[in-house]
């Protein structure tokens, strides 16, 4: 296996210099050599669309109600609770893999800056779950379109509600890989970070109603329960009993969730023994 | 172009288990320094310490009079192979690579160099999990020599490498400390340092028992001891003892020998000449490095086999 005659080591590498879009780089070197990436990605893609199609054609068979627009349609609970349930599982082992086989451990000699490397990780994968979710999003949005505009019954794209609802749609997957992913850093095992992750993400919404003020107030912080008010179009009824959360306080749990998480986790990895 | 790995009063304990016990050495360039150590001495929680890895309780290590974490990126300054096992084995050989190249600035074509070096050329678009244990070791070698650092770290180099890679490896060490370079390698097989190291740290139970060179190490552990072969063996250890030596009957009735100690071969010669007794054999034991290893770790050995402690 040895060559005869080893190659001589090059003259000294010069100039080390310290970018962090070379640690992207790195990440995403990482992430799309692996077979399953693809896979995966392509997968749930599909499986998302695949659910607003059932759901169009099923409410449409059914033909209840008004006629009117509903993008809601387009954004069955069942196939975006797959995407954030996919992005926040896929999101955590980006980074539980490398604790359970140590490759942590050669990744942090190789960049002692542990801080940026959570950093460079998180960003990869938000991108890559942009992109993911835009695609999932846009897609169910057409498919679901174009079953209904087969019976004039359509709405366009830029209505104004349809863009909130498919941004929301869009961007949940980023916002769920960030937090699986920082939850990842913070608890290192595969079980416990898959099962807080789901628990955190789209168990605990179930828990709270939103006919108690306090009740609703928690319901009103947690990501799935926020992706379910931005896409929902119509405006509540001022008679209900329920407590609806704003749609600007909905972005706001979009945005700190994951800042906060991976706050927590850029501590806590500078602090603790890899 | 080496530097110095500064040791000094290091000290990590879990809860009340003191892994590592105010340990001081110093690594210098331009040799191969070995880290001996039975298991569960604490060679590895020390590596680690080094690297920066795990912060220690107490004390300080520092890699060229600062300590590793400081730098952003460690490639061009330190290489090391803490575990082979280290590695995603859904990732081929060259993307491992590539992406610790790349996230230490260092460019492409020296991942195909280092893969060059280690053998494992033909093996770079393989998946690292379906290689083997030495194939590992070398992927973990490759990795360590990318920044063309001026320090290198090994914990366990040999582990499940074939007889040639162990040669070839023992070369490559060689090789890189006489370029200057600072090549710390550790092993619980005392046997491998002896044709490896030329200076040792020995440690046992997280604290220093030796640092010095291979042969004031393997000088110092045991007494030189001379075996001799003799049909009247009893005849014999009577006079070697009346000499001064101590004797100690070895080998079956019939084939008698006796390993003396405290008394030179030429003297146990001239003895027997002189007390007309034949003798069969005549050899000095040389001190292995083993047995002085054996021999001053005794006490410190975390797991004995059979002995309650």
């Amino acid at each position: 296996m040895t060559t005869l005659t080893p190659p001589a080591l090059t003259a000294p590498l010069t100039a080390p210099s310290a970018r962090f879009r070379d640690l992207l780089a790195a990440e995403w070197i990482k992430m799309r050599s692996l077979r399953s990436t693809p896979w995966t990605l392509a997968l749930t893609v599909l499986f998302v669309i695949g659910s607003a199609a059932v759901a169009t054609l099923s409410d449409h068979a059914a033909a209840s109600g008004p006629v009117d627009f509903l993008p809601f349609d387009a954004y069955p609970t069942a196939g975006y609770w797959t995407l954030m349930l996919v992005a926040g599982t896929v999101g955590a082992l980006t980074v539980v893999s490398e604790y359970s086989s140590g490759l942590i451990r050669t990744t942090t000699v190789s960049v002692p800056a542990r801080g940026s490397v959570v950093l460079a990780k998180a960003a990869v994968t938000a991108a890559v779950w942009t992109t993911v979710g835009s695609v999932a999003s846009t897609g169910s949005f057409l498919v679901s379109q174009a079953i209904l505009n087969g019976h004039r019954t359509g709405a366009a794209l830029t209505h104004p509600e349809v863009v909130r609802a498919l941004a929301a749609s869009a961007l949940v997957a980023p916002v769920c890989a960030t937090v699986g992913l920082s939850l990842g850093v913070l608890l290192r095992h595969a079980a416990a970070t898959t099962v807080t992750s789901v628990f955190v993400l789209l168990m605990l919404p179930t828990m709270f109603s939103e006919t108690d003020r306090w009740s609703a107030g928690i319901k009103h912080t947690l990501v799935s329960a926020a992706w379910k008010r931005l896409v929902q179009t119509w405006e509540p009824d001022p008679g209900s009993l329920a407590h609806t959360a704003t749609v600007p306080g909905s972005w706001l749990v979009y945005v700190l969730w994951p800042l906060i998480t991976l706050t927590l986790a850029v501590f806590v990895v500078r602090r603790r023994d890899v | 172009m080496g530097d110095v790995i500064e040791v000094s009063e290091l000290t990590k304990r879990y809860g009340n288990k003191t892994a590592v016990d105010r340990l001081s050495f110093t690594v210098r360039p331009g040799r191969v320094t070995g880290f001996l150590g039975p298991n569960g001495a604490g060679k590895s929680t020390t590596l680690r310490m080094i690297l920066g890895l795990d912060s220690p309780t107490a004390g300080s290590a520092t890699v060229g009079g600062v300590p590793f974490r400081q730098h952003p990126r460690g490639l061009r300054h330190v290489g090391a192979l803490l575990d082979a096992g280290h590695v995603h084995g859904g990732l081929s050989a060259s993307a491992h690579l590539s992406a610790l190249a790349r996230s230490n600035a260092i460019p492409r074509c020296r991942v195909d160099e280092v893969l060059q070096e280690v053998g494992l050329a033909e093996a770079a678009s393989r998946r690292i999990g379906g290689f083997s244990l030495g194939m590992k070791q070398r992927l973990g070698i490759a990795a360590a020599l990318l920044g063309d650092p001026p320090v290198l770290m090994f914990d366990e180099p040999i582990n499940g490498m074939d007889p040639e890679g162990v040669l070839w490896v023992r070369r490559l060490f060689r090789r890189l400390a006489a370029e200057g370079r600072t090549v710390f390698l550790s092993s619980h097989l005392m046997s491998e340092m002896e044709n490896t190291a030329d200076q040792l740290v020995v440690i046992g139970r997280g604290r220093l028992i030796a640092a010095e060179s291979v042969r004031d190490f393997a000088a110092r552990g045991t007494r030189r001891s001379v075996v001799v072969g003799t049909p009247q063996a009893a005849e014999l250890a009577a006079l070697l003892t009346a000499a001064g030596a101590s004797v100690e009957p070895e080998g079956s009735a019939g084939a008698e020998r006796l390993a003396v100690t405290g008394l030179p071969a030429e003297r146990i010669g001239a003895l027997a000449f002189e007390n007309r007794i034949q003798l069969a054999e005549l050899t000095t034991r040389t001190a292995s490095l083993e047995a002085a290893f054996m021999e001053l770790t005794a006490d410190s050995t975390e797991y004995l086999a059979g002995q309650p402690r």
